[in-house]
């Protein structure tokens, strides 16, 4: 049993791990899916309203000279998941523990070793929080946390394909925001195909791969998605060839600003102004 | 090219998802930007990566929003041509099938990766010199060069390299057994007529390290000691004492001289090269310079070392299991 424990399928498999990885990209961005269906304040906008005002909070939280402007705007993007039927913790808990891990870890050593006014020490350890350090640590964390709070509200309640046509609003060429659509397409084919590749080969195996092997495995799937990628990108351009294109690009543009849209746009211009204004003070 | 771009994009993307098991235990994800610009050239790769991180930020939360121009420039910019330049430099006009390309794409993914580290670590380094407050506490990176520096060239030299460089020459590999024409769109011309060429190739790369060990006494330029690595006699020193209150904002280190655990603890370790000067060479650049060169040969003999201890010790495991 302890053997088995140790040599866990989460921890010891390499091809589990990616397999989980892979699928859980795919639950994730289904699951921000599903929001942007539901009847809540920033699904009835419009996405280009939404876009440039989650941009404007992101650049006034980054831009900001003080904590508590950033944690008002923080306090902002919650406010604003509630009134969008949200579930905050289920859906943001899992992002914010990862990006608090993550980026903990990079802020954690700051609080000791930024020189700054020593606050208070650590008993046992003797190590000096500093002032400075703390304030800096958090900055980082919190910035990192309102950041992707927002670009997430935006995502849970807007459809990809409408994020993407907002933003030629930010002057983001055509030709880009198509390339951008279309690599979102394939990337769940090939998500689906690396995830084939891989089941295939754990269905037919005992045991725990060598290292070497799996590193071998591990490139010759990334070989085999080249190659096909290769073959899908020259089938799609001869297919868009033969139905007309010719290097332009025309989309449908059916976005028009409805009377919520024009209450909300004072609104948030009103918050990002104000956030400015006190942050850059 | 739309097509093509967005299915590359698709790809880098997908590869960055990838869980490479390295020597020594652990595992690393790679970044694909080598094996973009090894298969696509330099501006396609470029694309391609940009495209897949600016969607990761996006759309899946990993990165930042405003930092997609950052990470762009280090990982797709500096990423892409440093891998195709080490590439070219050392697999010269050797055969498509040679397998000096396998070396010279798992070369150009370690070193490809850890010069978008280094750049990413001198963008983090000088924050904190830019961007303070009115007391000077700083506002964005807190590190400063001296702790950015090694912070991320320690991870990236020692795993994210790895698992560049295995993806990198694992894929180049493959490719030569089973779909060598990919290879061709960035060698050199002449190429395939080859049977195989001479290392004269690899000139430039020799160049390129043996520019970066002479310039290793550039840290001689940084004044004074960084900080945080004082030395016992530097306490003792009432100069030594004044610098070490200006560099921690007006915090003076303790009265009485210095601390005891330092006292205790400097004495038993007797760095083999202290202060980076070999003791039989006079002249402190030169001895910098052959310090840079014997570092980077014990960092390479340490991990062969522990590769080959890690190796024999999970085979022992596997005999007993």
């Amino acid at each position: 049993m302890g053997g088995e424990a140790h040599h866990g399928k989460r921890r010891g498999n390499f091809i589990q791990r990616t397999i989980d990885a892979l699928t859980e990209t795919l639950e994730r961005s289904l699951y921000a899916e599903q929001f942007s269906e539901q009847r809540g304040l920033l699904q009835q906008l419009d996405p280009r309203v939404k876009f440039v005002s989650m941009l404007g909070l992101i650049i006034t939280a980054a831009a900001a000279r003080h904590v508590w402007v950033v944690a008002a705007v923080a306090l902002c993007a919650l406010f604003f998941a509630f009134i969008s039927r949200i579930p905050i913790i289920k859906s943001f808990g899992p992002i914010w523990l990862g990006m608090f891990i993550f980026s903990g870890l990079i802020a954690f050593p700051a609080i000791f070793i930024t020189p700054g006014p020593t606050l208070a020490t650590v008993p046992w350890l003797q190590w000096n929080v500093s002032a400075y350090g703390l304030q800096s640590a958090v900055f980082l964390l919190l910035r990192s946390e309102v950041s992707i709070t927002l670009s997430f509200l935006l995502i849970m309640t807007t459809p990809w394909m409408h994020v993407l046509k907002s933003m030629r609003v930010i002057g983001i060429p055509t030709l880009v925001v198509v390339i951008l659509g279309m690599t979102y397409r394939y990337i769940f084919l090939m998500l689906q195909s690396a995830s084939d590749m891989f089941e295939a080969r754990q269905s037919r195996m005992i045991g725990k791969l060598p290292d070497k092997e799996a590193r071998r495995l591990a490139a010759a799937t990334v070989g085999v998605l080249l190659s096909k990628s290769f073959q899908l990108g020259n089938d799609v351009f001869l297919a868009m060839q033969s139905r007309g294109y010719r290097g332009e690009v025309y989309t449908l543009d059916e976005f028009a600003l409805r009377r919520s849209d024009y209450v909300a746009i004072p609104f948030m211009l009103l918050i990002v102004c104000t956030g400015l204004w006190f942050g850059l003070q | 090219m739309v097509p093509l771009l967005s299915v590359f994009a698709a790809f880098s993307f997908i590869i960055m998802m990838f869980n490479l098991p390295l020597p020594g235990g652990t595992t690393g994800h790679a970044t694909g930007a080598a094996i973009a610009a090894i298969v696509l050239g330099p501006w396609g790769s470029i694309l391609a990566v940009s495209i897949a991180l600016a969607i990761q930020a996006i759309f899946f939360g990993d990165g930042g929003i405003l930092a997609i121009g950052a990470n762009s420039f280090n990982i797709a910019v500096v990423g892409s041509f440093v891998a195709i330049w080490v590439y070219n430099a050392v697999a010269g006009k050797s055969a498509l099938t040679a397998s000096r390309r396998v070396i010279a794409a798992g070369l150009a993914g370690y070193l490809s990766i850890n010069a978008a580290a280094f750049v990413t670590a001198l963008q983090f380094g000088v924050q904190p010199m830019w961007f303070t407050d009115a007391n000077g506490a700083p506002l964005y990176a807190p590190y400063g060069l001296d702790v950015a520096i090694p912070a991320m060239m320690i991870g990236h030299i020692g795993i994210a390299g790895l698992a560049e460089m295995f993806i990198t020459a694992g894929v180049v590999a493959y490719l030569q057994r089973s779909d060598v024409a990919l290879l061709s769109l960035t060698a050199q011309k002449d190429a395939e007529s080859k049977v195989d060429g001479t290392w004269a190739g690899t000139r430039r790369l020799w160049v390129m390290i043996a520019l970066m060990m002479v310039l290793s006494p550039l840290g001689l330029l940084a004044a004074g000691t960084a900080w945080g690595e004082w030395g016992a006699e530097e306490f003792a020193d009432p100069a030594a004492r004044q610098a070490i209150t200006e560099a921690s904002l007006g915090a003076t280190p303790p009265v009485d001289s210095t601390p005891e655990g330092l006292l205790t603890l400097g004495s038993w370790f007797e760095a083999p090269i202290p202060d980076y000067a070999v003791p039989f060479i006079s002249n402190e650049v030169v001895g910098y310079i052959f310090s840079a060169v014997m570092g980077t040969g014990l960092v390479m003999l340490c991990f062969l070392l522990y590769g080959a201890i890690a190796d024999r010790f999970r085979n022992n495991n596997g005999a007993t299991n």
